[in-house]
This record gives C-alpha cells, structure tokens and sequence, in this order.
C-alpha cells in the first residue's frame, strides 16, 4: 500500500490528508512536532481571551484520526532522505514513505534586531507561542505593558489579545498608516481611528531599533529608531509578517527559494515530494497573486488540489477569485476580487469607489477598471458579503454599475440589521453621475446559477 | 463603575440569601376554623386525621414549616394506615403530604412575615433586582465599543463550571426540588406575591404563581444583560424583546387575568406536546364546562399543534417558536445565556440527544393516545396498564424533573438547552418539520470559515456548526433553535440565518468555493 508521509497538520496537510483519505485507501501518516491534533491556528488568539479553550480549536474528535485511518506522529523533522525516500526525526527514528508532502507553514519573522532573541521577545504563531505568551502576560501585573512591533493582521490580533486582559499595548507600525500596503487610504484611516478608540498607543510610522534587557536578561524595553524613545515594557510581540519555515530542507536537495519552490501542480524538483500551504512557493505567482500566499484558504484550496494530484487525477493549483477575511478587533473585514491599495500591483486603469458611513465603522471600497468599468473587487468593513455572489460577478466579468444595481442580492448581514446598499448606490450615483437604482433583493438571482448545477 | 458593580452583587446576594432563608423562617399559628375549613374544602372524611391534627397542631404556633409540615405527614400517614387496615377506603386521604401542609401554612402563617409582605417583597424581590441591574448595566460602559463580548469566559470561575457555577447549580436544583416536591416550603416565597396575585386575578398566590412572577422578573433582568451584551446585533435585540413579551403576557398575564373573568387558566402561546396534559381528563372537562371560551381554547389548542406551528416552521424555522416565542427557550436565552457554551458538542452526546428527545417524544404520544382513549371509551386502562400511572411517571419524570430540576438546574453544568436538546417533545415534533420540510438554513459563505470553532462553542444545542461550516455546507439541523449567536460570534462573516427557497438549501460540497472551478464541478458532481 503506497505510503503518504505529511510533514505538518496544519490546514494545509490535514486538508490533503482528508481528501486523499476521502479518494483513497492509500496509508497515510501526518508528522507534527507542534501538536497532538490538528487545530485551528486562527483560533488560537481566542484561546488566550478566554472565549474558547484549547480543546475548541480542534476541528475534529480526538477518535477522529483512527477512525479514518489517519496515523499521527509527534516529531521533528531532521531532514529529509529523498535517495531513500526517508525521514529522519530528531529522536533518530525514520519514517519511510513513497510520497512525501511538506506542509509546514510559516515562522514569524525577526529581521536581526538587538534583542530579538531575549525571554519576554516572542512571536505568535504557534501553540508553543500561545503557551509562551500566557507565561509571559498572563495579566496586567505581570505584564504592565507589552509593545507590538509590526502593524499587519496577527500584530493587530495580537493586540487585542493583550487588551482583553487590560495590558496597555503600543503598536509600531512601519507605515504611516495602518496595513495600507494592503488596504486603500480611506479604510487604513478609518482602522487607525477604530485602534485609538480603543486605547491602544498607535505609533505610525515608527520603527523597532532595538530591545534592551534588564539586569536578569529579560526584555525591559524597546527603542525606536526614528525618535530614539524608550518604551518600557515587559512583553515585545513581533508581527513583521511570517516566513516559510523550511530550514530543515536547506541540505535536502529540494529546490529552495524563500519556500518550498513548486511548480503549478505543487510538486518540488524532486519525484514524489510535494509542498503546499504557507511553506510553498510557486515559480511565479499565479494571475495576480504573490508566489507564496501565507493565507488559511489558499492553504486549504492547495491541500484539496495536492489530494487529487496523488490519488491519480492530476491537477493543477488553480485557485479561483482571490477572497480574504479578517477582523480588526471588532470590525470584520472582507474582501472578493483585487483591490490594491498602490502601485506597483495597482494599474493605472483601477479606480476606486469609496464610500463610509457617516456614524458607524461602515465602509466599502469598490475597485473598477476606469475604462471599460468592469467590477474588479470589493473590500467590505462592517457588512458581511455573499461570497458565492461575488465569485459569480467576478467569474461573469460584471461592470460596476450592474455590481451596485444588484448589491442587495451579495448583502450577507443578519437579519433585521441596517442596511447601506441605497445610501451607497446614492453616492455611486453622485459622483459618476449615474442613475443606478438598487433592485429588491431576489432569492430567484441569489440562486440562479447554483455552484454545482 | 466597577464599585457599584461590586455593591450591586452585594445587595443582590442580601437579597437572594434572604430568599433562600426564607423556606425555615416565619411563625405558623394553626387555628381551629383553618382545618375545618380544609377539611370541608378537600372533602375530607376521616376523623382519625381531623382528630390526629387537632392533637398535635391546632391551637399551636410553629416556627419554621420544617416543624409543621412532619406532623401534617405523619397524621396523613397515620390516617391512612389505620383507614387501609379497615378497609375503610373512602376516607383514605388522597392529597399529598406537602400539598396538605402547604394548604394548613398558607393560612396559618402570622407575625412578621405575613403584616410586611411589601416590605420583605422589598428585601427578596427589590434587593436581587436592584442589585442584579446595579451590576449588570455598568456594563454599558465597562464592557466598551459594542461588538463580541466573551472575554474572559472561560476564565471566569462562575462561568468556567467552577465553585461558583457549583453553587448556581445547587441552588437551582433546590429551588426546583422545592417547587415540584415540597411545595410546603414555598409558602413564605408565596406571601411576598400575595399583593401582586390579588391585584391580578383576586386570588392569593401559590407556589405557581411565584415561579411565574420570578420567571418574567429573572428573564426581564437577564434580558437587559442581553441587550448590553448585544448591542450590536439587532436581530438578537428583537428577538430578546420577542420572548421577554410572550413570557409576560401570554405565559403570565393572560392566564392570571383569564382566572379574574371566571376562564380557564390557559396560556395561549403554551403547545401541545410541550403542555403535555392538554389532554388530560380533568383539563379538558374543565374546558368543556367552561362555555364559549373553554371551547375556543380547545380547537385553538389542536390547530395550533397540528396546523399553525408547522406551518410557520415551513416558513421561519423552528426559531420562531424556541427562540422567539417559548417560556423555556426565554429563560434558557436570558438567565441560561453565560452558560451557553456548555453544551457538549461530541458525536456521542449527539447520539444520546437523538435517542433521548424521540424517546420523550414518544412517550408523550403514547401517553396522550392513552388518555384520549380513556376519555372516549371512558375507561381507566388501556391494554391492562392504568393511564392514570402512566401520565402520573410522565408527569414526575418528564414534566418535573426532565423539564425543571434538570432542564434549568443544570444551566451551569451542561449547558442551558438542556431539556430543549434533549427532553423537548415539541421540539422534536418541530425538529422533523425543520428538517425536512422548511426554508430555514443557516447559509455558510462560501469558503470563508477558518474553522476558529467560535460557532461550535456558543451553540447552546450542542451543534457542531464549525463540522459543516468548514465544508461549505449550509446547517440544517432538526435539533437548531435558531437562536443566532453563531452568526454573531463568527469573526469572518461565514453563518447568516435566512430563510430562502428550499432548492438548494442543502448543498453537500467536497472542495469548497474559493478553489479551481473546474476541481470544484468535478469532485462535486461524484
């Protein structure tokens, strides 16, 4: 029986595991040196705020894995033996396999600061993190102030983590506005003002330059860089983004970039080892996505691809329209499509239409090619999306004009809440000089084209 | 603010002790015109019993019904031997011992108890009110930007089943024990209503009547809570004001006013086979005496059980009665709601769940076909077995302790659904229409669900929301109340309750959207 070695149960391994279980009888065996049990990584945040216990973020029972045949083995990788087609663990056992898949997703990075490495300076990525953060601010006592070095989406968890339990936070950010590489000017204002009502100390545009220790060699305090101010703290969080964590691959004959390099069927230079989720790298990102994509669903679509590959029915990774989420304490983001915030991915051609309430923390961005106004993508805040709408109008190539004049049928939001499509329909409609009128909702559109008719 | 907090707990707890103490205080004087007059209301017959009480309590004063209530048990018991022994079947007394010394307490009680009743209503009642509002609304401020209140749940010992949660548990459960066994020891609680029952329905409260009263206050208290905690969310807003109204005036008021104008005591909003003895003999001679309205209440009963709550279940789900309408889904929503995240959501406890409530659903069906058929063909047994002991075990078993001990004393242990989940034959009945034949779902959007388990956490009924949310795959679950809290806690916007056409609201997806099309069309369409 061909043998199917997984290194890491994250989302992306376990995902592969489940489907080539789902299409197979083929032995598989998932290695993880982090955890017993496959959990949810996004979820750990909320383990520490006390909305969930670790035994929550485990999306299935702990009979789960026997029952489908799933072997799990605690273990650190060493290296891997492709000639032999074999690993070796850190205790010195081997596990032998006929195809091997490396997911083993990212590490938080630190980019050689002074002190970086000191106790009380920690990322937060893994459970050993989560576990590390509660020794280190398990309350406001303990932790009279913990400065957040990195100001993208786990910097901004990360400091609503610390906030639930009353430890005043600064947030470095890098850029003069929050995560605006990534959102457009008026959503990264609006997310600067929804941090400061909640009295974190946002500092824009600030850089870390070192971290100084105490006389015990515990981490006492930070430095900036653009003004030489010293900020006392007992815990650092360091959210500059996340790498591919692939070190023990560096003597392994796999082609290396900064992951794992793959081709478009997720297969490395070597026969029978595949990479996917955080880890992988593609040789060129595929339509206007980065080469490596450390996000929960491309981890997902890549695991469901690589399943189908090994249990004969090769395919391509070909993810669909791009789709994210997020929350930004308590504003829930969404996006369907591209909306780029600036140059170089954003193309002259994309306009944006921006609209905010003018009391709540609602806005939307809707993105649009000036010319032949055909809908882009849309980033939401504060209202939730039909997703299954949007993937149809991007697949459909809508213009904006019918994306607005239908944006009642994409609204997601629970019943009976407000609803904002005719307030922005009337400022689409001012500014272009339109006449858009929004129609009535209809569950006859909603399900016109049913995904699996 | 977090001082007031801390003097409203206190007042709160001066309050809830004084209640709690209230079962062993108070004086009893038992006067003479007291028994005759229970003698000639009971009909009792038997001078061993008239002449045992007159002995050991008549003329006496008692402190505390723990000294009255064994005399009143023993002369019964005493009464009872020696009429069997002669068979003098007749005088046997029928009436429970609890029933009887609560009966002789309710009219004996004196002192200072029964001449200050506004004031100890004051002491009990306005102390756990104000205290529970003074600790519950500095929230507005404490709990800050409106959005997911959980923080700190599962630190939290009251809510972490910890001691706290322990002595919630313990305190529940006696209260129940009480209310359905030893009604005796209600007597005390009754006197502090006696000014709002008279003013309702012109009679004096019993123990019923307190629970009631506490019920609607407990919801109208908790309620606020909700709205606190909920602020951002409309639809949990509406549907908290939702209960809380059917509770006060359908469940309480109603009925009360319905007694004043000479009605059957009915409660409008209360199905069959929930109200599991709407069938029962006695009540439904009681509705055939009772003219033009008893009849009302008759077919009124029957549409709504086998046309009204179906057909709105087609149309809204079973939400619109367990969320939105129902008493014990009320409380289970307001007092039960910082114990949600009880519920076990193991396959194992799905199995018992599934077994469980069919069983009691059953049961209930059974036990009412018995009764009918009794009714009908006027006779006490169906098939040898007595359907007076048949309903007297469903009564004891399901109605007392399934529904009440169990059901909220467990709140913070197992959960606050606990007889919703597992004991509810209504909603089981509702359950099967939900199933499969409705419109409701609860959508899942698309790819978006990161599998937090957020949703599995708070589900009160013990779904494993995240088990379909993660696949894609709408919820349709018999067992759902539509409570919407899942939709509320998830962090990406994934779970909407709605209710749409039926084609295509149950979707099995293999790979999800999000991924290649074509993947998508072809793994699917296996």
């Amino acid at each position: 029986m061909e043998h199917i070695v997984i290194i890491g149960n994250g989302i992306s391994g376990i995902t592969a595991a489940r489907h080539i279980r789902k299409n197979s009888d083929k032995k598989i065996t998932v290695v993880s040196a982090e955890t017993d049990y496959f959990f949810s990584r996004t979820a750990l945040m909320y383990v520490y705020m006390g909305h969930m216990k670790f035994e929550h973020t485990q999306p299935y029972e702990n009979w789960f894995w026997k029952k489908n045949r799933i072997d799990l083995v605690k273990g650190y990788v060493r290296t891997v033996d492709h000639q032999n087609k074999k690993l070796v663990l850190q205790d010195g056992n081997t596990i032998d396999y006929d195809k091997l898949i490396i997911a083993t997703g990212s590490k938080p990075n630190k980019f050689g600061w002074p002190g970086q490495d000191l106790p009380g300076v920690q990322g937060l990525y893994s459970k050993q993190d989560l576990d590390q953060l509660e020794a280190n601010a398990p309350d406001n006592k303990t932790c009279k102030r913990a400065v957040i070095v990195g100001g993208g989406l786990i910097g901004i968890e990360m400091a609503e983590m610390l906030l639930s339990r009353k430890i005043p936070v600064t947030f470095l950010v890098r850029e003069d506005s929050f995560w605006n590489g990534v959102l457009p000017d008026g959503e990264s204002q609006m997310i600067n003002e929804h941090i400061l009502e909640h009295h974190i100390d946002l500092r824009l545009g600030m850089n870390l330059k070192e971290i100084l220790a105490d006389e015990n060699g515990q981490a006492r305090a930070i430095v900036i860089a653009e003004t030489g101010e010293e900020i006392a703290c007992d815990v650092v969080g360091l959210t500059a983004g996340v790498s591919p964590n692939i070190n023990f691959l560096k003597e392994s004959g796999i082609e290396l970039g900064r992951g794992v390099k793959v081709n478009p069927y997720l297969e490395t230079n070597i026969p029978d080892i595949y990479a996917i989720g955080d880890c992988a790298e593609q040789h060129e990102g595929i339509g206007q996505r980065r080469p490596i994509e450390a996000v929960w669903y491309t981890g997902r679509m890549m695991g469901e691809t690589v399943a189908q590959t090994i249990c004969g029915n090769k395919i391509e990774y070909k993810p669909g329209h791009w789709f994210n989420s997020a929350k930004f304490l308590d504003l829930e983001y969404q996006t369907y499509g591209w909306v780029f915030a600036r140059g170089p991915a954003r193309k002259e051609f994309e306009q944006h239409f921006h609209w905010r309430d003018s009391k709540e923390k609602i806005c939307v961005t809707i993105a649009f090619n000036e010319e032949s106004k055909q809908f882009l993508g849309i980033n939401t805040f504060g209202i939730r999306m039909r997703h299954e709408i949007f993937d149809r109008w991007l697949t459909e190539k809508r213009d904006v004009n019918y994306v607005l004049e239908y944006l009642k049928d994409a609204n997601f939001d629970p019943e009976f809440y407000a609803q904002y499509e005719s307030k922005i329909v009337s400022k689409f409609n001012s500014k272009f000089g339109t006449s858009i009128s929004p129609k009535k909702k209809s569950w006859k559109r909603i399900f016109a084209t049913s995904k699996t008719c | 603010m977090k001082t007031i907090k801390n003097i409203g707990l206190v007042i709160f707890l001066i309050g809830l002790g004084i209640f709690a103490a209230l079962p062993l205080l108070g004086t009893y004087k038992i006067n003479p015109s007291t028994l005759d007059e229970i003698v000639t209301k009971k009909r009792i017959k038997s001078e061993i019993f008239i002449e045992g009480l007159q002995k050991s309590i008549v003329g006496k004063e008692f402190q505390g019904m723990q000294s009255l209530s064994p005399l009143v048990g023993s002369a019964i018991e005493n009464a009872n031997t020696q009429h069997v022994k002669n068979k003098e079947y007749k005088k046997k007394i029928y009436t429970s011992a609890s029933e009887m010394a609560a009966l002789i307490g309710k009219k004996s009680g004196t002192g200072f108890m029964t001449n200050n009743k506004g004031l100890m209503w004051f002491l009990t009642f306005g102390f756990g009110i104000i205290g529970a509002l003074m600790f519950i609304v500095p929230n507005v401020v404490l709990l800050g930007k409106k959005g997911i209140k959980n923080d700190g749940i599962y630190h939290e010992n009251s809510t972490n089943k910890g001691w706290i949660a322990w002595l919630v548990f313990i305190f529940l459960v006696g209260f129940y024990l009480i209310l359905y066994f030893k009604s005796e020891y209600a007597v005390n609680w009754t006197y502090l209503v006696d000014p709002i029952s008279e003013s309702l329905s012109g009679n004096p409260a019993g123990h019923w009547f307190v629970y009631g009263f506490m019920y609607c206050t407990v919801m109208t208290v908790m309620a606020v809570r909700m709205y606190i905690k909920y602020r951002h969310n409309v639809y949990q807003m509406i549907r908290t004001t939702s209960v809380l109204f059917f509770q006060i005036v359908f469940a309480f008021l109603i009925p009360e006013i319905m007694v004043r104008l000479q009605m059957p005591y009915y409660d409008f909003k209360n199905v069959f086979p929930l109200d599991y003895d709407f069938f029962f003999q006695w009540n439904l001679n009681s509705l055939l005496d009772s003219g033009g309205i008893g009849l009302f209440i008759l077919v009124w009963g029957i549409v709504l059980t086998l046309v009204i709550v179906p057909v709105m279940v087609y149309f809204f789900g079973k939400r619109w009665y367990c969320s939105w309408v129902c008493g014990c889904g009320g409380l289970a929503e307001t007092l039960g709601d910082p114990y949600r995240q009880h519920s076990s959501k193991s396959l194992f406890s799905w199995k018992i769940e599934r077994w469980l409530i069919h069983g009691v659903l059953v049961f209930a069906v059974v036990m009412t076909g018995m009764t009918l058929y009794s009714f009908f063909a006027e006779t006490g047994t169906v098939l040898g077995l007595k359907t007076q002991s048949i309903q007297n075990t469903y009564s004891l078993a399901i109605g007392s302790v399934f529904a009440g001990v169990i059901g909220t004393g467990f709140y913070p242990i197992f959960g606050n659904r606990v007889w919703c989940r597992f004991g509810c034959p209504l909603a089981a009945y509702l359950g099967f229409v939900q199933r499969f034949k409705s419109r409701f779902r609860i959508t899942t959007n698309g790819g978006q669900c990161i599998s937090c388990g957020n949703c599995s956490t708070y589900c009160e009924q013990g779904i494993d929301v995240r088990a379909y949310a993660q696949k894609g795959e709408n919820i349709v679950r018999s067992s759902c109340v539509g409570c919407g809290i899942c939709s509320a806690v998830c962090p990406r916007g994934v779970l909407k309750l709605e209710n749409g056409p039926e084609q295509g609201r149950i979707n099995p997806t293999e790979v999800l959207l999000g991924n290649d099309v074509d993947l998508m069309e072809l793994v699917n369409k296996k």
